[in-house]
């Protein structure tokens, strides 16, 4: 427990050779499968089935099979999508965002968060697809010259929420395959089946490790992190718009986009955390994804928490200020409206709970830190809820007031997004290295070369850490022993 | 194997260092097709091959504001020129409002177009033919060696003397790497057309199968299936059975006016005509009448039906009857209907009747005009000169 940060920390624990590497990470992919894991596909295969089911309800009968009704027109439904979109957030921050801080840590998270934000970007983009009620239009929303002669309204956050989120998934997807091609070669060259050969030989395209491409693949790297950071941050700013721009007290707040930007982090760090806490205890990787990672990320969520926190205050304050009674009502209402329990719900989990982090011993207490991390992922679904659900439910006009009641389909589909995503992210965690061989191997101690600058007739390949030959502890998957 | 077979000499080195000298050794040395197979990058090699810098960034920047400008000019062109319509009276141009799209759209091009371009223009990937596949030394280089490969094609390559050179440097192992065999595929096998012919069948099959059936199951019904009655239709949620309902007894519609003749064929007094022949009168009388009349009493009120004998045609409405008629008998026979002829009380509101009439008297006149009329016929002829017809 007594760590030195005056020294850098280790990426890797346990000082393992490159081979070890390659051979402790793509070990899920060739061990049989386990009955822990086929316990957890079970339980979240049978969410996902619930969710199947609620979702053929929803489109046989229509959404009317939702609580959803004026002048609530907007329910679980979207609070499902902005809180998927939020956990896809964190994936990308740590990819790109982290990159280009030269935040070296984020090689052992990293893979296993970008998955999880493809798959939240999928899970977010069924809600509203779905929300329309009728999904098979959605066709419209491509600008294509339809036969109405009609152009999708490209000046509605709507539309622009379209934009941004199909760019997200395409930018993320494309992102994380580039990652994996060098990985799936290794896997192509480890592999003895022929089947499993063939698949990795397609999806790795041929990579031969040549430097001639490694070049132009980490300038590549480098200029999708520049292009990816300043979309990271406007996928949910877009996703703000879509209340920022209308008129709902409660909505309408320029505040939203960074506010919901910090909340994302937030919530996609808590949901990295509360997978991999698990993923590295099933599959043993506790010495890839170590106890400084989810130290470190316990702060990011830290840093985030305050920011959101700082937001629940300022637009209390702004209600205020700006001296509007619908907007001041609104708010009090959270407080003191029928919603209270939501609104007490978030405070605790994402502002309260959070505070513990500043502890030291916490951070470093891996059941501690699962705790809060599903505190965070419970208070951010219900943060959405309160904006969404209370404000509506709470409009100009007193006598349009009305309360949402959830329905139980509204709960299964609420239950089949994450049977999706833990679907998803159970068949990553089997079939796919889910931390990146190749930039593990390039931060481990002695990879890089020494002094290549200023002397190359000098004495070669001594003095150092032997990476190829050396005697790796790491195999077992036990505490480091050095 | 002879020589013009061998593709490259590749030798494996065991620790970064060691390879980032053997590189620039091998540049040195005056090699220029050679490549370094690492594990990893390892930092300072692209110096160490004398590689420069890369320039994928060019694509990225032409593509990502080429993205940018087309998507400004088309969502400018759609829903300012092309298709303008009102939304929040916001102008048909909103420069703010085009932003957010503006910028996904550039880093979705810019995105694909970088990597696209470095997988199939820079790396000429997919390559799964390429002569070190398969080969030991790319599986060791995969996973903890570092490789540097000399190939045969250099100018100046000695077989022997790379050999040599190569483990002055250090090199671990050696390794020769030898030209794929050639291989044929011909079109016309067999198992390819069978390829083609599958592919053609599931592809036509399918895009049948989901535009004329998938598309149509339930649930996605394009709102040709909705739960409500069409007119005349019958229902099991009424009791008596009828879809459509009746008004409340003693509704009375909005700008109803009562007809004191209602149901009389000849009353003996009638409603006088309210308007006057003006211009406008007429022209509304002339379109009502080719509208409602026409069909049955022809064109020119001569009983020339346009039905050609589908209903009983209306007779000549030049007869010294109807002309001898008052205004209002006429009112009277379109708004009660009179024999085979039907009401158009529900059609054709009041005034309109009243404009037929009218225009119905102008049509009589013109068969049998007056003296006066030829008169000033004549006078508008001089005139105008020639637009006047006879
Ligand atoms: C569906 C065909 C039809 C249309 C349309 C129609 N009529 Fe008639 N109309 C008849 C027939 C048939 C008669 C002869 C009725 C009878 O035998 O008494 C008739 C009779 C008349 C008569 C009386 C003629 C007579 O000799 O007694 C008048 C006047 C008349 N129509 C005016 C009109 C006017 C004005 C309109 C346009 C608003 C109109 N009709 C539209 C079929 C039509």
């Amino acid at each position: 427990m007594n760590i030195d940060y005056t020294k850098e920390l280790a990426l890797v624990e346990g000082n393992p050779r490159l081979a070890d590497i390659d051979e402790l990470i793509s070990r899920p992919l060739t061990q049989p499968v386990t009955k822990k894991y086929y316990i957890a596909l079970s339980i979240s295969g049978t969410a996902l089935l619930i969710g199947v089911y609620s979702l053929w309800l929803t489109l046989y009968y229509g959404i009317g099979m939702w609580g959803n009704n004026v002048p609530v027109g907007w329910a679980f439904d979207i609070t499902n999508f902005v809180f998927w979109i939020g956990i896809g957030h964190a994936g990308t921050l740590i990819s790109a965002i982290l990159f280009l801080l030269r935040q070296r840590w984020r090689t052992g998270i990293a893979r296993f968060a970008e998955a999880m934000t493809i798959f939240a970007v999928m899970t977010a983009g069924i809600f509203p697809v779905i929300h329309t009620g009728r999904p098979w239009l959605a066709g419209y929303l491509i600008p294509y010259p339809n036969q109405h002669l009609l152009w999708p309204n490209f000046i509605s956050p709507l539309l622009w929420d379209v934009f941004a989120v199909s760019t997200y998934f395409t930018v993320s997807l494309l992102f994380w395959y580039m990652g994996l091609i060098p990985d799936f070669a290794i896997l192509r060259d480890r592999t003895v089946s022929k089947v499993k050969k063939t698949i990795y030989s397609v999806f790795s395209l041929g990579w031969r490790h040549s430097n001639r491409h490694w070049r132009h693949y980490e300038k590549v790297y480098m200029i999708l992190a520049g292009l990816a950071t300043p979309l990271v941050l406007s996928v949910h700013t877009i996703v703000s718009f879509d209340f920022a721009v209308s008129l709902i007290p409660g909505w309408h707040t320029t505040i939203f986009p960074p506010y919901f930007v910090a909340g994302a982090i937030y919530s996609g760090f808590a949901m990295v955390m509360t997978v991999l806490i698990f993923v590295r205890k099933i599959f043993d990787m506790e010495n890839l994804i170590t106890l400084n990672h989810l130290e470190r990320m316990a702060k990011v969520m830290l840093l985030t928490s305050s920011m959101v926190a700082y937001s629940y205050l300022m637009e209390f304050f702004i209600a205020w200020y700006s001296q509007v009674p619908s907007e001041q009502y609104d708010f009090w209402a959270r407080v003191v409206g029928p919603y209270r329990w939501a609104w007490y719900f978030m405070i605790s989990c994402n502002f309260l709970i959070p505070q513990l982090i500043w502890f030291k011993k916490i951070r470093r207490s891996v059941p501690i830190l699962f705790i809060i991390s599903i505190c965070a992922n419970i208070g951010m679904w219900f943060e959405r809820f309160v904006i969404i659900v209370q404000s509506l439910s709470r409009d100009f006009l007193p006598s349009s007031w009305h309360m949402f009641t959830p329905t139980l389909v509204d709960f299964g589909v609420l239950t089949g997004s994450f049977g999706l995503f833990f679907t998803l992210v159970l068949l990553f965690a089997k079939t796919l290295p889910v931390v990146s061989m190749v930039e593990t191997k390039s931060v481990l101690e002695g990879s890089q070369p020494h002094h290549y600058n200023d002397d190359h007739n000098g004495e070669v390949g001594a003095g150092h850490a032997n990476i190829t030959a050396g005697v790796g502890a790491a195999l077992n998957g036990g505490k480091n022993g050095n | 194997m002879e020589t013009k077979n061998l593709h490259s000499v590749a030798a494996l080195f065991d620790t970064p260092e060691k390879i980032i000298n053997a590189a620039n050794k091998v540049k040195d040395a005056g090699y220029k097709k050679f490549d370094v197979n690492t594990p990893y990058p390892v930092h300072g090699m692209d110096k160490a091959m004398g590689l420069g810098q890369s320039k994928i960034g060019w694509i990225t920047l032409f593509f990502g504001f080429s993205g940018a400008i087309f998507i400004f000019l088309f969502m400018g062109w759609t829903m300012a020129m092309n298709y303008p319509y009102v939304v929040g009276g916001k102008p048909f141009f909103s420069f703010p409002a085009f932003i957010p799209i503006t910028f996904e759209v550039t880093v979705l091009s810019g995105s694909i177009a970088t990597i696209v371009g470095m997988l199939a223009v820079f790396f000429n990937l997919p390559s799964l033919n390429d002569p070190i596949q398969d080969s030991d030394y790319l599986k060791q280089v995969s996973t903890d060696k570092f490789g540097i490969l000399i190939q045969a094609a250099n100018e100046k390559f000695d077989k022997e003397k790379v050999v040599e050179f190569l483990k002055s440097l250090g090199a671990s192992t050696i390794e020769y790497i030898y030209e794929p065999e050639k291989e044929e595929f011909k079109i016309l096998q067999p198992k390819f057309m069978v390829f083609l012919a599958l592919v053609a069948i599931l592809t036509s099959g399918g895009t049948y199968v989901t535009l004329n059936k998938l598309m149509y199951v339930i649930p996605f019904n394009w709102m040709d299936r909705q739960s409500k009655s069409n007119p005349q239709s019958e229902t099991t949620f009424f009791h008596d059975g009828f879809a459509m309902r009746m008004p409340v007894k003693g509704t009375i519609a909005k700008g109803f006016m009562p007809y004191p003749y209602q149901g009389q064929a000849q009353p003996n007094e009638v409603l006088s005509n309210p308007t006057l022949p003006t211009k406008e009168i007429l022209e509304l009388g002339q379109r009502k009448f080719l509208t409602f009349c026409s069909p049955c009493h022809g064109n020119y009120a001569d009983g020339n039906s346009r039905l050609r004998g589908q209903f009983p045609p209306g007779p000549t409405l030049h007869s010294d009857k109807i002309i001898g008629y008052s205004d209002g008998m006429i009112y009277n026979i379109i708004t009660n209907g009179q024999n085979a002829m039907p009401s158009y009380a529900y059609q054709i509101p009041r005034e309109q009747r009243w404009a037929i009439i009218d225009y119905i008297r102008v049509l009589q006149r013109a068969q049998n005009p007056k003296p006066s009329d030829f008169q000033a016929i004549s006078q508008l002829k001089k005139e105008s000169g020639k637009n006047v017809v006879n």
